[in-house]
């Protein structure tokens, strides 16, 4: 299993997040390769981290003993061939996998060093902090505006809600096409204005971690491109997770790539720009280079 | 293959081939009669109302006593065998009955639903649902008795003064018999809201209340109103239990005065099995009102159905 060697950020746009805690991790080197003298061990804090991480359907094995840290405030793609675990793994960050009867998690899952299935987590209060992009667009069958609200008002947070609604439209980079119409509903807009409506309603709460599972494989190209700024741009504030199909889109927009391949395992884990030119397992070179999968 | 025989096998009509033929006829005949009946059963009570009424009584050349159909529906005494026509009596005891049985009936069937829909385990729901559907095939006379020897007995020590015969325990009795019906088709229209939609609110880190509450109830409000406006009519139509359990006394009560909901009555159609029961003989004025509380009940659930199919036109969400 591969540990991240590299914390390097081959990436030279995103590092301009002012999170004091990180500044070791976004110095600009600018250099793919470059490595600095940390390895898996010294990563300063991951927001995630799962160990020995095992989950059942049933009889079937989704996931197989995963380990993985997940740093903060940057975007980790999850790929891998259909059936492959990854959108399990994303659905045990936030427990939606309680929702599926047949479904049985052991091992540990931490946010923040606290193992989110602890007999004493609350899973409602653990989606409050962690928020959830689906891969069709579901808004609610509400208005623009009650969208976007909706988090606050079943969280009862404090402060100005309109204010809040329209700080995450902008974010959400949906803020111009509907400032006029808030009023109407949320099923009206195009496809992908649904799904940006959908990210607007998952970060107004103010998530620690953001979930993404799939979420342009509904939308059209542009729309596509549009979700993808997106994400790059909320990986400044946000720690973003996405689950992906689509290799190019993976390279594009993510920092860390885990590949997870069939029987639930994560074979390889890394920086993306390491991962897609130089894959340390052959398994994952073939994947990549569409050998298989 | 040749293209002659091709050309033949494509121009064969298969739409009127014998058995294809046979079919459609049979078919078109079901539902000719079916649309027959119901034209001829409206017929009939238009007909047989007509000649009621003293305005219309001349156009279907009926002569001898008929009544006025200003006072029919303006007044409020109702005593067939001494010409006295007000259905308003009739219609008051009715609206308790729809008022009271709905009371009941709407909230219990909606948070029926909800348990079904909502929290009840595969498992359990598939033992509820049907449980359900056998309480509403039970005969409403079965309701009517139930009333009489079990609910009023039950109440008479909590409401002081009350009867055997009472609108209030034909109201109690009309809402079980129509809480299966409201929250069947509610939970119908509860199960059909997209999985993606609770994923949503659960992804938010809503409990299972609040999404009950909050996404699924409003995302199936046009099909909750529809049952709504279904159990009402099944409440205004329903004959047996009432006629059982409200007994035969005609009254104008006070719709809005819970007072009122001890008393006696009689319903539009617990008047109508009296009347044909017994009270008069064929032919006379008095027999003929029967079809003109018919027609004003008729008009009354006809109007229930439109307004439903507005209300759930305007409700009607594209999930």
């Amino acid at each position: 299993m591969t540990e991240n060697t590299s914390e390097t950020r081959a990436e030279s746009d995103g590092g301009t997040t002012a999170d004091p805690t990180n500044d070791e991790m976004v110095i600009e080197t600018d250099v793919a390769g470059a490595t600095d003298d940390r390895d898996s061990t010294a990563t300063p804090d991951p927001i995630i981290r799962s160990r020995d991480l095992d989950v059942f359907y049933g009889e079937e094995r989704a996931l197989d003993s995963i380990d993985i840290d997940i740093p903060e405030n940057r975007v980790t793609a999850i790929i891998g061939p259909s059936g492959c675990g990854k959108s399990t793994f994303l659905r045990c960050v936030n427990r939606m996998n309680d929702r599926i009867d047949s479904c049985r998690v052991t091992g540990e899952l931490s946010l923040r060093g606290k193992n989110v299935y602890d007999d004493d987590v609350d899973p409602v209060a653990l989606r409050r902090r962690v928020g959830m992009v689906f891969q069709e667009p579901n808004p609610f069958p509400k208005s623009i505006y009650d969208n976007v609200a909706y988090g606050l008002d079943i969280q009862d947070v404090e402060g100005d809600h309109d204010e809040i609604v329209e700080e995450s439209l902008k974010r959400a980079a949906l803020w111009d096409e509907v400032n006029h119409q808030l009023d109407s509903s949320g099923l009206e807009l195009s496809g992908g204005q649904q799904q940006r409506l959908c990210i607007a309603r998952a970060i107004a709460p103010d998530p620690e971690v953001l979930l993404m599972d799939e979420p342009a494989s509904a939308l059209d190209p542009v729309a596509t491109s549009q979700v993808e700024d997106l994400i790059e741009e909320l990986a400044e504030d946000y720690t973003v997770i996405i689950v992906t199909h689509n290799m190019q889109q993976a390279a594009r927009i993510s920092d860390k790539t885990a590949v997870f391949l069939t029987g639930g395992e994560l074979v390889e884990f890394g920086d993306t720009e390491q991962i897609f030119e130089n894959p340390e397992h052959q398994r994952v070179e073939d994947y990549i280079t569409g050998k298989f999968g | 293959m040749s293209g002659d025989s091709l050309e033949e096998a494509l121009t064969t009509r298969t739409a009127n081939a014998p058995p294809e033929l046979l079919s459609r006829s049979f078919f078109f005949v079901c539902a000719a009669l079916s649309i027959a009946t119901t034209i001829g059963l409206i017929v009939l009570l238009t007909t047989e109302a007509a000649k009621f009424f003293s305005f219309s009584a001349p156009l279907v050349g009926v002569t001898g006593e008929t009544a006025s159909v200003v006072e029919f529906l303006t007044g409020t005494n109702w005593g067939p065998t001494e010409g006295n026509f007000g259905v308003l009596s009739l219609v008051s005891a009715t609206l308790m009955i729809m008022i009271g049985s709905s009371l009941l009936a709407l909230p219990l069937g909606v948070g029926t639903a909800i348990y079904l829909s909502e929290y009840a385990s595969p498992r359990l729901r598939g033992v509820l649902k049907p449980g359900l559907e056998i309480l509403a095939g039970i005969p409403t006379v079965v309701y009517g008795f139930f009333a009489i020897i079990y609910i009023t007995p039950a109440l008479q020590p909590f409401v002081p003064g009350l009867g055997t015969f009472n609108i209030l325990s034909a109201c109690i009795v009309v809402g079980i018999m129509i809480i299966p019906m409201v929250a069947s088709i509610s939970e119908d229209a509860m199960s059909a809201v997209p999985e993606s939609l609770r994923q949503a609110g659960y992804g938010m880190g809503a409990t299972k209340f609040e999404v009950s509450t909050g996404i699924v109830v409003p995302a199936s409000l046009s099909g909750i109103f529809s049952s709504f406006i279904l159990a009402l009519s099944r409440a205004i139509g329903e004959t047996m239990a009432v006629t059982i359990a409200a007994g035969s006394t005609a009254q104008f009560l006070n719709v809005l005065n819970p007072a009122a909901y001890t008393e006696r009555a009689l319903p539009m159609t617990a008047a109508m099995v009296k009347l044909v029961g017994g009270d008069v003989t064929g032919g006379g004025v008095a027999y003929r009102s029967v079809f003109a509380i018919g027609i004003t009940l008729f008009v009354i659930t006809l109007a229930m159905n439109v307004i439903s199919d507005l209300v759930a036109q305007h409700y009607r969400e594209e999930y």
